[in-house]
């Protein structure tokens, strides 16, 4: 069951943004996202918003899809003109899910063709998509290639076959390296998924899945702690005890572990979940969501940012392609953030990335927890002093805790 | 059959010979407030259409509750051979908490309805009410109730009632509150075998005060049986136990709406108002006399009531102290059991230490609190007042574990119960074992029909007001009841046990139990305390301790992992919304120390249900 959509204010039908969205755009930067709802199979622990069906009704099938994301690019086009906000090229664009690469790869060419054609690339932009080791071939990675994709995310999750089954993935673990090796060939930048804390996932297990892994030598790795979302398969089994639970120590534990192999095959981190090869290998687009550049999402239940005006689509693709059909926005919420709000998101998502937050830039409270943050050992000692705070790997594991002490009031 | 009523006999007129005065007596639930709608219904005082279910159960609390607290009397006429009767119904509160205010209910009747469920048989309130009625020498009539259950069995259970109060099985009447079959043969027996009142009419006036009702718009209501004499409005009255006097602004009977009367005569039963704002100045218990022509003796039985459980309670939100304050004054107006005393917490803040008649009392009186003043409050756990004597031979009264002075003790007396304890007899074992691991000492068993059984014990009243009730109903399968009344004090060696978190005492959490018990409190605390409080940035470490001595321990590991990895494609409005509960959480803890403890963890800690469990982290 996918996860529920925040609650907000409505969302006009055409899309027009309140005006502060325009404030300052001409320096910011803009990305792309794509969402693209379907899987061949949900997988027990997933609750984002994809579909295992191939007919949805009203226009949202799968074969439907490509043409009709390509109109929300238009309406998206249309209605920053509307709100004054220039058109800027896009620096990243990122094709997520779902299973992306479920869609035949000219399906994802076009709808990243009708995008470059409002907006047009950045220099060096980046353009990636998220893909299942299976759901790939030699020549479909190549055919994204040459349509303008720069690098692939595969959701490896895990090296070790009794914990993809816990995960219900669906792939041999000998698939992974097969095509890694393809978008390599195809000129591809990698970067893999993995997940750690799966029940029954042993610390030698993690290790074997994270040795793998960096065997394959990945631009990019983002590790990720499972979460036991409610509703989901595997939340049932466990509330059942046919799955044991998961634990924040072992998470811990494995993270730290993560962590120091990883860093040992000469990758550094940059957020929380996320080590890049060189710097120009971490993730752009998601380092433009940590930074609250500018985006819009297309898809259903994608979510768009702009400005300090947050907003997200409907969430089934077949009243999303409705909405769209009848040219009116796909939105279904949105909010307007105010000074303050915007102040305590710039922190709270700041503060996981490696570059860290300026201290003369805190309020004031944020300013006196700095010294306990020291104490604790919680953000680096050096830099704290030097003006500026990092998480300590310590700090990293317990980074909302350090939010909050920023946020106190 | 007799008819209705054709004309009611009228009040300050009425010969005690045509008045019969009765109450019913039942286990709870056995469908005592259910048989008097009937019988209002019957007898045509209450018109069909105003009919709701216990209809003479007022207060909200008691209609979702089902039970009945105060008590109320109302005036109904029965007609039989052709004279027209008037019976006064007096509805006792059936609860062991009440158990003073039954026994003055019961000593303005002449009668009693022994009423008891077809398909459960006797139990321990219906034993204990009927020794009241006993003392009190009321005649009692045996009724079984709900004989329209399919479930009910009641050839057995005539037997059973038989032989306990020593009749025939065939003379037990079958009724149902339900379908109203049997309830007129009932009235009719009630006129033919209840005794009239008697009472000298020339005498000075003496009524006893069976309720006394605070009513936001009429001060007090005070409800009256005359024994003596006649009292009249505008005349001025006098309490007898303090003296206090008062005029008659009105006096009248209630059928069921109060109606004012020209007085009220020997035998009858009815309501006084005086004006007064406060249920203390017209006690239950007491007798009334007029100023004029005052009696020079009591009618006795007359009892300060005293509360016997004690807990603190404290608003969650401190700036709702005003608010808890003036609420438990406006309470005592109308509850002359309740007593309280401001008083402080360290861990809990401002609040006041309160006193109960017993458990029952203590849980409607705080459900009331909080609905009524929309208060979100916290209750201690429990516990009874002791007598501690000093070396120096000081006496202090204890009911607040935080006063038990430390050191120097000579000697601590707590009080004791009698308890009745009703089962199946293939119970006992299981019982006695219970009663046992309280400190019971065996004060006798009865048969009271082939497989039912009577146990008396003699035990602390620490040991029954927490969860002895509730442990005793599941190891009897529901069909255990339970009675007990005070039975003086004893010597017990007793200690306070304290709870230690990070090395600071968090006095909410102190007991003070018997020197046996005082391990297993520390285990079970120090072992609740580990499962309800969050894991913190360092290690907390839970001591139980008697003085200085460390009885049981626990410990916090310190949290490792405080992160949300996931980035949720974008949606940084549901992260926001995650950060702004945690922050809103946090202001829901209370500081002990350096330790952050969230208000639920003292609530939960602090009952005794054990769902908690399933809260519990890793
Ligand atoms: N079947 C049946 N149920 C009854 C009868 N009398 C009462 N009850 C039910 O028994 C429950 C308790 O009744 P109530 O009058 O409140 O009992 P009280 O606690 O003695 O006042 C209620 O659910 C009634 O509806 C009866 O004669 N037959
Ligand atoms: C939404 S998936 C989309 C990519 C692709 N369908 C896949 O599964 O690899 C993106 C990543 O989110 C992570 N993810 C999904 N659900 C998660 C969960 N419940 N806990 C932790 N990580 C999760 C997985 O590592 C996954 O690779
Ligand atoms: S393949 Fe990816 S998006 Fe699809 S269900 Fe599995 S984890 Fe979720
Ligand atoms: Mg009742």
């Amino acid at each position: 069951m996918p996860s529920a959509l925040p609650l907000g204010d409505p969302a006009p039908a055409d899309g027009v943004l309140p005006a502060q969205a325009a404030e300052g755009a001409s320096s910011r930067k803009f990305s792309l996202y794509a969402h693209i709802p379907f899987c061949a199979v949900r997988c027990g622990y997933c609750d984002f918003n994809t579909y295992t069906a191939t007919e949805l009704g009203g226009g949202a099938s799968q074969a439907a899809y490509a043409a009709t994301a390509a109109h929300e690019v238009a309406f998206a086009a249309r209605a920053l003109e509307a709100s004054g906000v220039p058109a800027r090229p896009m620096d990243t664009v990122f094709f997520g899910g779902g299973t992306p690469t479920l869609l035949p790869a000219g399906d994802l060419t076009s709808i990243l063709a009708a995008a470059v054609e409002q907006w047009g690339l950045a220099d060096g932009a980046e353009v990636t998509t998220e893909a299942n080791p299976d759901s790939v071939t030699r020549d479909s990675l190549q055919e994204l290639a040459d349509g303008g994709f720069t690098r692939v995310s595969f959701g490896m999750q895990s090296a070790v076959p009794h914990v993809l089954k816990v995960l219900d993935r669906t792939h041999e673990p000998a698939r992974v390296p097969q095509a890694i090796e393809w978008a390599r060939e195809a000129g591809l930048k990698v970067s893999v998924d993995l997940i750690y804390g799966t029940p029954g996932e042993s610390e030698a297990d993690w290790e074997t899945s994270v040795r793998t892994a960096l065997g394959y030598e990945p631009d990019h790795i983002s590790a990720y702690a499972l979460i036991i979302e409610e509703g989901t398969k595997l939340a049932g089994q466990i509330r059942r005890g046919l799955v044991p639970p998961i634990d924040d120590d072992d998470h811990a534990t494995k993270y730290m572990l993560a962590d120091e192999l990883i860093t040992a095959a000469g990758l550094g981190w940059y957020e929380v979940s996320n080590w890049a090869r060189t710097p120009e290998d971490a993730c752009q687009h998601n380092l433009a969501y940590w930074r609250g550049d500018d985006w819009w999402g297309i898809g259903p239940g994608a979510h768009s940012h702009v400005g300090g005006v947050r907003w997200w689509n409907v969430k089934h693709p077949t009243a999303y392609a409705q909405r769209l059909d009848r040219g009116e926005s796909p939105a279904a919420g949105r909010e307007t953030l105010d000074a303050q709000t915007r102040e305590v998101e710039r922190i709270m998502l700041t503060a996981r990335l490696a570059e860290g937050i300026e201290v003369a830039s805190l309020p004031p409270a944020g300013r006196s927890a700095v010294a306990g943050l020291i104490a604790q050992e919680l953000v680096d000692v050096r830099l704290a002093f030097a003006g500026r705070l990092v998480l300590t790997l310590k700090g990293r594991l317990l980074a909302d805790a350090v939010v909050r002490q920023l946020l106190a009031d | 059959m007799s008819p209705m009523a054709r004309t009611a006999p009228v009040p300050a007129a009425t010969d005690p010979a045509i008045i019969r005065n009765f109450c019913i007596i039942a286990h709870i639930d056995h469908g005592k407030s259910t048989l008097a709608d009937r019988m209002l219904q019957l007898t045509g005082v209450v018109q069909q259409r105003d009919m709701k279910a216990q209809y003479l159960d007022r207060m909200d609390i008691e209609r979702e509750r089902g039970i009945t607290i105060k008590s109320q009397a109302v005036r109904i006429p029965w007609e039989v051979d052709g004279t027209a009767y008037c019976l006064n119904m007096i509805d006792t509160p059936g609860h062991v908490d009440f158990t003073y205010e039954v026994s003055r209910s019961l000593a303005a009747c002449e009668g009693a309805i022994l009423l008891v469920d077809a398909a459960q048989g006797i139990e321990a309130q219906t034993l204990a009410n009927l020794y009241l009625a006993m003392e009190n020498n009321l005649t009692i009539i045996p009724v079984l109730n709900k004989i329209d259950l399919p479930a009910a069995q009641p050839e057995k259970y005539a037997a059973e009632l038989a032989n306990l109060i020593g009749g025939k099985p065939e003379d037990v009447l079958m009724v149902s509150g339900k379908t109203g079959v049997g309830v007129e043969e009932l009235l009719d027996q009630i006129v033919r075998e209840l005794p009239a009142p008697k009472g000298d009419p020339n005498a000075p006036a003496r009524a006893m005060i069976f309720d006394s009702v605070y009513d936001t718009y009429r001060g007090v209501v005070t409800y009256v049986r005359v024994v003596d004499g006649k009292l009249s409005p505008r005349e001025k009255i006098q309490m007898m136990s303090t003296r206090a006097t008062h005029e008659l602004l009105e006096i009248g009977v209630s059928s069921p709406e109060p109606t004012p009367s020209k007085g009220l005569g020997v035998g009858e039963v009815g309501y006084l108002i005086t004006g007064v704002k406060d249920v203390r100045q017209s006690k239950v218990g007491d007798t009334v006399t007029s100023l004029h022509k005052p009696a020079t003796e009591s009618l006795g039985g007359y009892q300060d009531p005293k509360p016997m459980v004690f807990s603190g309670l404290y608003p969650l939100d401190g700036t709702d102290y005003p608010v808890l304050r003036d609420a438990l004054e406006k309470f005592t107006l109308n509850d002359a059991a309740l007593v309280y005393e401001p008083e402080t917490s360290a861990a809990l803040g401002f609040g006041f230490r309160v006193g109960f008649l017993g458990l029952l009392h203590l849980e409607i009186t705080r459900e009331r609190l909080e609905r009524e003043y929309n208060l979100d409050l916290i209750s201690t756990a429990p516990n009874v007042e002791y007598e501690v004597t000093l070396e120096d031979k000081k006496v202090l009264q204890v009911t607040n574990p935080s006063e038990y002075p430390s050191g120097k003790i000579a000697e601590v007396r707590e009080p004791m119960v009698s308890a009745t304890i009703l089962a199946p007899n293939e119970f006992v074992g299981a019982i006695m074992e219970l009663c046992q691991s309280r400190r019971g000492i065996l004060g006798g068993m009865d048969y009271l029909s082939e497989d039912r059984v009577e146990i008396r014990y003699r035990l602390p009243l620490a040991e029954i007001v927490f969860d002895f009730f509730d442990i005793l109903k599941s190891k009897t399968r529901g069909y255990g009841s339970l009675d007990w009344k005070a039975d003086g004090d004893q010597v017990a060696d007793l200690v306070k046990v304290d709870i230690l978190l990070q090395g600071e005492q968090v006095d909410a959490f102190s007991a003070i139990t018997h020197r046996d018990k005082a391990y297993a409190y520390g285990v079970m605390m120090t072992g609740k305390l580990r499962e309800l409080i969050p894991r913190q940035q360092f290690e907390v470490p839970i001591q139980a301790a008697i003085g200085a001595r460390i009885i049981a321990r626990e410990s916090i590991r310190a949290i490792r992992k405080d992160v949300l990895a996931k980035c949720y494609g974008g949606d940084i409005t549901r992260k926001r919304k995650l950060l702004e509960k945690q922050k809103e959480g946090k202001k829901r803890m209370k500081m002990v120390g350096r330790v952050e403890v969230p208000q639920e963890a003292f609530i939960a800690a602090l009952s005794s249900d054990e769902s908690s469990k399933d809260k519990s982290k890793k």
